[in-house]
């Protein structure tokens, strides 16, 4: 099934529908991979994205199939929404030979060229100027494409995330920096690294490209805002940056919850639960009267099922061979 | 008819062998703080900007992480960047897209992209570049899986290896000395490469076999001129290549003379020398008549005063002095000496700074 990733979508109602449908895929995957994390068959570290789904379900909508995208460790989402190939994340999850990275990778290196997802990697801030070099070399080659770089808040802290926004305003690059703003870095809340008097967007808007924020528990706002952000990149007019304020539902790392170990209360996690993307927006589409239920319970048991499958055949895919260990250390001559 | 060997200086080399990579490939870009200006990088990339225009020979922002981590993502979207830095220690700002990003990049995405990126950096010597100017930190390249290290000492190779590493699908780190820069040799015309592997050997011998890095091979050929004054004959190999590194030239010497001595331009705690003494060890064991020694660094920083570096950096004469102990002969206080007016801080005569 192919997720959203088409800006071509005829009607508001469609583009509503989608993503929503977006938003929920997401979410069942996530809650799938919670689900049997406890299995202990996914050895590796998981960072889920549950509560954060409409910042990459709108910002991808925006976008085309051959627009590239770059994430961080928490790279699910962003993966999913541009289109990367379930079977093959769930597979590099479990470690298998069938994985997008054949086992070399796990949740926090995944990549699907063919979707134009080319990367995500742990080292916080690290893609931002390898993303920004994407867009360095399309502008370069005078091709017609642009490069979403999706980051967290806390990558803003990072010195290549300056350095590279001052590169891309330089060139006027064509690239959308999309920063979540969950307001953690870890257990780490904001207070104790950025000043309370200047918001994140500022820092974007220091270096002279555009910035914006935004309400990063609505799609629809979201890819309001990256559809106007796409246009500008792509005809050149320079690249933007957008602060998506959202929250982390789950733990840091890992399946669980962790509001109990006392960095941030319940009752911040019970206010935000509140604000949960998907069923604010469907709530929404119900008063509109664009909610089709009929559709709606159609699409959760083809996603229901595609789950499955890629987890069965996770599960079941071979190992990659201990004799493989050493390739891929250099490309293939 | 016998077209006369063509002389170039190590510098031009390097300007010739970037002129040559950017004609064939329009898609090798020279990023780096100063590659267009008026000194043309120690004369290195001197009006490449005006043959070639200045998006392709570029002057960039000073942010040598950011930098290097937006050249590896043009790496990977179709251009064949090289990023310079005038000093080594400035790439070391850039160690997480060098060593965490670039050289695992093929690896961790299960062989998916090719990363055809250069970090070229220059190793400062001299007139007071002191410790912040003057590093030798090759073995903390070489350390790591993905990349491939290499350190031309001639104007020949460096020019092959450069264009050879400008044609690697790897990320190649290719680190020159400043003192290297005006040294002559014959340079073929053309387009030729070097290949990123095999040492190469600088001088036959059959007594003992000196291995040297980058600089250090010249004062190791003078050294075995001067030992040959006493009847030694010195074997001298100039390991070019880092990573991979050449273990059969060493062995094939090393079962020859059964004596070794290694001069590097670095420290010797966890170094390039200790590298070639555990090939030595595990490899050659049998065929060693003596303990092996190592010319490098002392264990401090580079100190900037002239009498402080004359007294650390090591020069011909303590390899030679090293060769006597492995070779079990007379020590020669001689060997030290430093001749009458030998101005020990510049590369050359001709030199007057200021870097």
């Amino acid at each position: 099934m192919s997720p959203t990733t088409d800006n071509a979508v005829s009607t508001t109602t469609e583009v509503s529908v989608r993503l929503l449908e977006s938003m929920v895929r997401i979410r069942m995957v996530e809650e799938a991979i919670a689900a049997h994390y406890p299995e202990q068959g996914m050895r590796c570290p998981v960072h889920l994205s549950i509560g954060q789904e409409a910042a990459s379900a709108g910002a991808c909508m925006a976008l085309r199939p051959d627009d590239l995208a770059m994430s961080g460790h928490r790279s699910h989402a962003h993966y999913l929404g541009k289109g990367g190939d379930l079977k093959a994340m769930i597979a590099e999850i479990y470690g298998k030979a069938t994985g997008c990275c054949h086992g070399r990778g796990g949740s926090m290196h995944l990549v699907d060229l063919k979707a134009g997802f080319v990367g995500a990697v742990p080292i916080v801030g690290s893609t931002i100027p390898i993303a920004t070099g994407l867009a360095f070399a399309d502008h370069q080659l005078k091709r017609d494409r642009v490069t979403v770089a999706f980051l967290g808040e806390a990558a803003t802290e990072e010195g290549v995330f300056h350095e590279s926004v001052n590169f891309a305003s330089l060139h006027h690059l064509p690239i959308v920096f999309v920063c979540e703003n969950n307001l953690y870095s870890v257990y780490s809340p904001m207070s104790v690294r950025q000043p309370a008097h200047r918001e994140v967007w500022q820092l974007a808007a220091g270096h002279g490209v555009t910035a914006r924020q935004g309400d990063g528990n609505d799609p629809l706002a979201v890819y309001e805002l990256m559809r106007a952000a796409v246009a500008q990149a792509r005809a050149g007019r320079g690249p933007v940056f957008l602060e998506l304020k959202t929250y982390r539902w789950r733990e840091h790392c890992g399946a669980g919850f962790d509001n109990h170990i006392g960095y941030r209360t319940e009752a911040e996690y019970l206010t935000w639960r509140e604000r949960d993307p998907i069923a604010i927006f469907e709530s929404r589409l119900k008063e509109s009267g664009e909610f089709d239920a009929l559709r709606d319970a159609q699409f959760k048991s083809r996603v229901e099922s595609e789950i499955a499958e890629a987890f069965a055949a996770a599960k079941s895919a071979p190992f990659p061979a201990g004799s493989t260990l050493m390739h891929h250390v250099y490309a293939a001559p | 008819m016998k077209t006369p060997a063509r002389e170039l200086t190590y510098a031009e080399a390097i300007r010739e062998g970037f002129a040559i990579a950017l004609e064939r490939d329009p898609r090798v870009l020279l990023m780096g703080l100063g590659v267009p200006d008026p000194k043309g990088f120690f004369g290195t990339t001197l009006n490449l900007q005006k043959q070639f225009g200045a998006d392709r020979v570029m002057d960039m922002p000073c942010a040598e992480n950011g930098m290097s981590g937006i050249m590896l993502g043009a790496a990977l979207n179709g251009l064949r960047p090289v990023i310079n830095h005038q000093r080594l220690d400035f790439a070391l700002l850039a160690m997480d897209p060098i060593c965490t990003q670039a050289a695992k990049w093929s690896y961790m995405f299960g062989g998916a992209m090719k990363m055809p990126v250069v970090f070229r950096m220059i190793i400062g010597r001299g007139w007071g570049q002191g410790p912040q100017h003057s590093q030798c930190l090759q073995s903390w390249f070489a350390h790591i899986p993905g990349l491939k290290v290499v350190m031309p000492t001639t104007p020949h190779d460096a020019k092959g290896l450069l264009i050879a590493a400008i044609e690697d699908d790897n990320p190649v780190v290719f680190i020159e000395h400043r003192w290297l820069h005006h040294i002559k040799g014959e340079v073929p015309a053309g387009h030729y490469t070097v290949p990123i592997g095999p040492a190469r050997l600088a001088r036959e011998g059959g007594d003992i076999t000196i291995v040297a890095f980058s600089y250090m091979v010249l004062e190791a050929l003078e050294a075995a001129e001067k030992l040959a004054e006493d009847g030694i004959d010195a074997e001298v190999i100039d390991v070019r290549s880092l990573r991979p590194l050449d273990q059969t030239l060493l062995l094939v010497s090393l079962r020859k003379t059964g004596r070794l001595v290694v001069a590097d331009t670095g420290h010797s705690t966890a170094g390039m020398a200790a590298e070639i003494l555990a090939i030595a060890s595990e490899s050659a064991f049998g065929s060693l008549k003596a303990a092996p020694r190592r010319i490098c660094f002392p264990e401090c920083p580079t100190p900037t005063s002239p009498t402080l570096a004359a007294e650390y950096y090591p020069r011909a004469g303590h390899i030679v002095a090293a060769a006597r102990v492995v070779l079990q002969r007379q020590p020669n206080e001689d060997d030290l000496l430093i001749p009458a007016g030998a101005e020990l801080d510049k590369p050359n005569p001709a030199f007057t700074g200021p870097f």
